[in-house]
């Protein structure tokens, strides 16, 4: 039996069989009548049918998409290939505040050679801002999280409270609501999530960091940042806020129960509760996000990604062309908006007044793009990220989570945070700027 | 090999030099014997342990040496490559997180380690006198959870910890029954012992119960007919006996609890502000490494991690083996 099993021929058989499957597995490169391959790693949900309109107006370039991950895991992943050298796609879904840590390490290719600069006009300033670096383009704006308030119209009416405007009135919001029933709370506060923190940070004029090649300066601790920490901190020991993690199966339960009156979030935030509290439905609304100063019109981004072209792509002007493409063609842009529920970057689809005037029945038939669209028109252009974002938000979340428990104070925490960064900073080469 | 005739002739036996077994025929030279016996002696066991030794080598030794290459120096984001020395294993020596989980780990193990053995022990012996009923269902109900991967188990545990809708918390509520708050900083490290315990209770009573199945009949018999109870034969006979099993099994969870990972590592999504990313020097240095992007300081975290490890099993060894032999 064993002796039929490796005789010569049937030997031959398998292994000529298995040189075709390597052969027809193997990817990149150009395999018949000059047609280019592409990579493209995206954790947008339906990015297929984009694509294939994509490869509809392009019969040269196949592209083969892979979710990688979302966020982090597609970022170690990346990381690992750019370092190995070998394994990075050519296009790549990147979040706005991870591009300088991509660009610090070499790893995203300039595509201003390939015509990026052309259609600049077509997004929203602060985007365009963030993946540029003066005529250097790093990526094209997909998606954003212009941030605005999501509230329970029926909560808020049981207990006769008025929408807050600015945010000394949503203390005392918090503290009607709490003492009139002590099982809810006005809102969430995230301990686990440095970019809700981050937003709403950037919100109060925040500007942590300022780069420019190896030097950084870091200024954590200026006073934005610690009136916003002390600000969340006097409500989370008054016990006016929750404290739970977000998106985890706890916090989505209090969602739908009531648990939470309002939810400070951002563009994608309707869409994204409408899916996971549908219980609620028709009892949401949305309002602009809460001021510092009364009257001001101030807001900031929360999430959102781009499409970045790496390094070791063998396809430059391919890669470059697919990410503008899939972002700036209309028709791609607006399937991005409709089916995957990305908040547009371009000033066309904000402009656009079926999108602007879609009435949403969660929100009780409320024109909630409207709130988002106004918002994303007042986010402060000038907030930089650090080349270390991540080191950055894993120590915010270190220090939040030590200030929630009680061990230190919020404007403590913003203190340590400072000092934390300045030494990573120094240890990494970086020289810093008092 | 063709035989050389003379000394078959002569009928006295070949030189001293090399003594002849019965199997060995008369005929081939010393340099055939000599290679005959290398072959047999170490060519062949070497060839067969060649696979294994290539993989060891390849995907143990080759990393362990990576790593130890990567502590000697330090990859900046500005300046590249740069060779330190011992500075990341000083730093590591000195690094508040680094001394905190190791501290936390000693409490969770001088706690959790005798309560694990303990209730395998307990539950061997049980099995072992005959006295359980369905022992073969038992065994297999016992070991399952070890079946269950650690992600896994630590999913469903945290899920049924949870303070809002967890199982454990709604029955307290419907009851009126305070329930402890098993994700709070106070009672965390006791859910990752409920859990790790859970999930090696069954694995270790394996191993106990396999060694005491190799306890002589003919004593516990003696013993019995001396008058002795089901305890005291356990105390007397079984549980010296089988110390060396108890000893591998302690070694193994004192050196699992150094290393703990899964656990936190899972509890750190539902309670990201108890857990931190230090809780355990494991997690500390995979923080570290995937966080952090400090490659070499994470490495020289692992090798001293290890190097705890070794000292910490050795050194329970040493105290339990006063006397000659394991």
């Amino acid at each position: 039996m064993l002796r039929s099993m490796f005789s010569g021929k049937r030997l031959l058989a398998g292994l000529a069989a298995m040189a075709l499957v390597v052969a027809a597995c193997s990817s990149g490169g150009s395999v018949k009548s000059g047609k280019v391959t592409l990579t493209f790693w995206s954790w947008v949900p339906h990015l297929q049918s984009e694509i294939a309109l994509f490869e509809k107006a392009h019969p040269n370039i196949h592209v083969n998409l892979v979710n990688a991950g979302q966020g982090a895991a597609e970022y170690t992943k990346l990381r690992t290939a750019l370092k190995a050298g070998s394994g990075a796609p050519d296009v790549v879904q990147i979040e706005f505040q991870y591009l300088p840590t991509f660009e610090q390490i070499h790893g995203l290719l300039d595509i201003s050679k390939y015509g990026a600069n052309s259609i600049k006009g077509a997004y929203v300033p602060w985007a365009w801002s963030q993946v540029s670096k003066g005529s250097a383009v790093y990526a094209i704006p997909q998606d954003s999280g212009p941030m605005g308030l999501l509230y329970r119209k029926d909560i808020f009416a049981k207990y006769h409270l008025t929408v807050p405007t600015t945010w000394a009135q949503f203390a005392q919001t918090a503290a009607k609501l709490h003492a009139a029933n002590p099982n809810i709370y006005l809102t969430d506060l995230p301990t686990n999530d440095p970019g809700w923190m981050n937003g709403v940070l950037w919100q109060a004029g925040w500007r942590p960091f300022q780069v420019s090649g190896s030097t950084i300066s870091v200024s954590i601790d200026q006073p934005a940042g610690v009136r916003v920490a002390d600000y969340w901190g006097n409500l989370v020991r008054q016990h006016l806020v929750a404290t739970d993690p977000d998106f985890t199966s706890g916090w989505y339960s209090a969602l739908g129960t009531g648990k939470y009156a309002a939810w400070v979030t951002a563009a994608w935030g309707p869409v994204f509760l409408s899916g996971v509290a549908g219980k609620t439905a028709g009892k949401w609304r949305a309002a602009p996000i809460p001021q510092w100063t009364p009257g001001a019109n101030v807001s900031a981004n929360w999430g959102g990604s781009t499409d970045a072209v790496t390094t070791q792509t063998a396809h430059p002007q391919q890669a470059a062309e697919l990410a503008m493409w899939i972002n700036h063609d209309m028709t791609s842009a607006q399937m991005l908006a409709t089916k995957s529920f990305l908040f547009p970057t371009l000033t066309g689809l904000l402009d656009n007044s079926s999108f602007a005037d879609a009435k949403l029945p969660f929100y009780g038939g409320q024109e909630v793009n409207k709130i988002f669209i106004d918002s994303s028109k007042q986010v402060n252009l000038s907030f930089e990220w650090s080349p270390f974002q991540d080191y950055v938000y894993s120590q915010m979340g270190t220090y939040l989570g030590q200030a929630v428990n009680g061990k230190i104070s919020f404007a403590g925490a913003m203190q340590q945070l400072q000092g934390n960064v300045v030494s990573y900073a120094k240890a990494q080469g970086f020289t810093v700027k008092p | 090999m063709p035989s050389t005739g003379v000394e078959e002739a002569r009928g006295k036996p070949t030189g001293p030099r090399l003594k002849r077994t019965s199997e060995e025929p008369y005929g081939p030279g010393l340099g055939e014997r000599r290679l005959r016996r290398f072959w047999q002696r170490i060519g062949i066991p070497y060839m067969f342990l060649f696979p294994f030794l290539l993989l060891f080598v390849l995907f143990l030794i080759v990393p362990l040496v990576y790593a130890l290459q990567l502590s000697l120096f330090q990859q900046r984001l500005v300046g590249g490559n740069v060779f330190v020395g011992l500075h990341n294993y000083l730093t590591a020596f000195t690094d508040s997180n680094f001394l905190g989980g190791i501290r936390r780990m000693a409490v969770f193990g001088v706690v959790q380690i005798p309560v694990m053995i303990g209730l395998a022990l307990a539950f061997a012996l049980l099995l072992d006198g005959g006295l359980v009923w369905l022992r073969r269902t038992f065994r297999m109900a016992f070991f399952l959870p070890y079946a269950v991967p650690s992600v896994v188990a630590a999913l469903m545990w945290g899920y049924l910890y949870g303070p809002s809708f967890g199982p454990l918390s709604e029955i307290g509520h419907n009851l009126h029954v305070a329930v402890p708050a098993f994700l709070s900083p106070s009672w965390m490290l006791v859910s990752i012992g409920n859990i790790v315990t859970w999930e090696y209770v069954g694995y270790n009573m394996i191993i106990l119960f396999a060694a005491l199945q190799a306890v002589p009949s003919e004593l516990r018999e003696a013993a019995a007919v001396d008058g002795a109870s089901q305890w005291a034969i356990a105390r007397r006979i079984k549980i010296p006996l089988i110390k060396p099993a108890l000893l591998l099994t302690v070694v193994f969870s004192i050196i699992g609890t150094l290393q703990l990972f899964n656990e936190p590592q899972i509890m750190f999504a539902i309670a990201p502000t108890v857990i931190g990313n230090s809780y355990t020097p494991n997690l500390y240095a995979y923080n570290l490494a995937f966080t952090n992007q400090q490659y070499n300081y994470s490495a020289a975290i692992s090798f001293t991690l290890g190097a705890v490890v070794f000292i910490g099993s050795y050194t329970f060894m040493l105290v339990t083996n006063r006397r000659k032999g394991f």
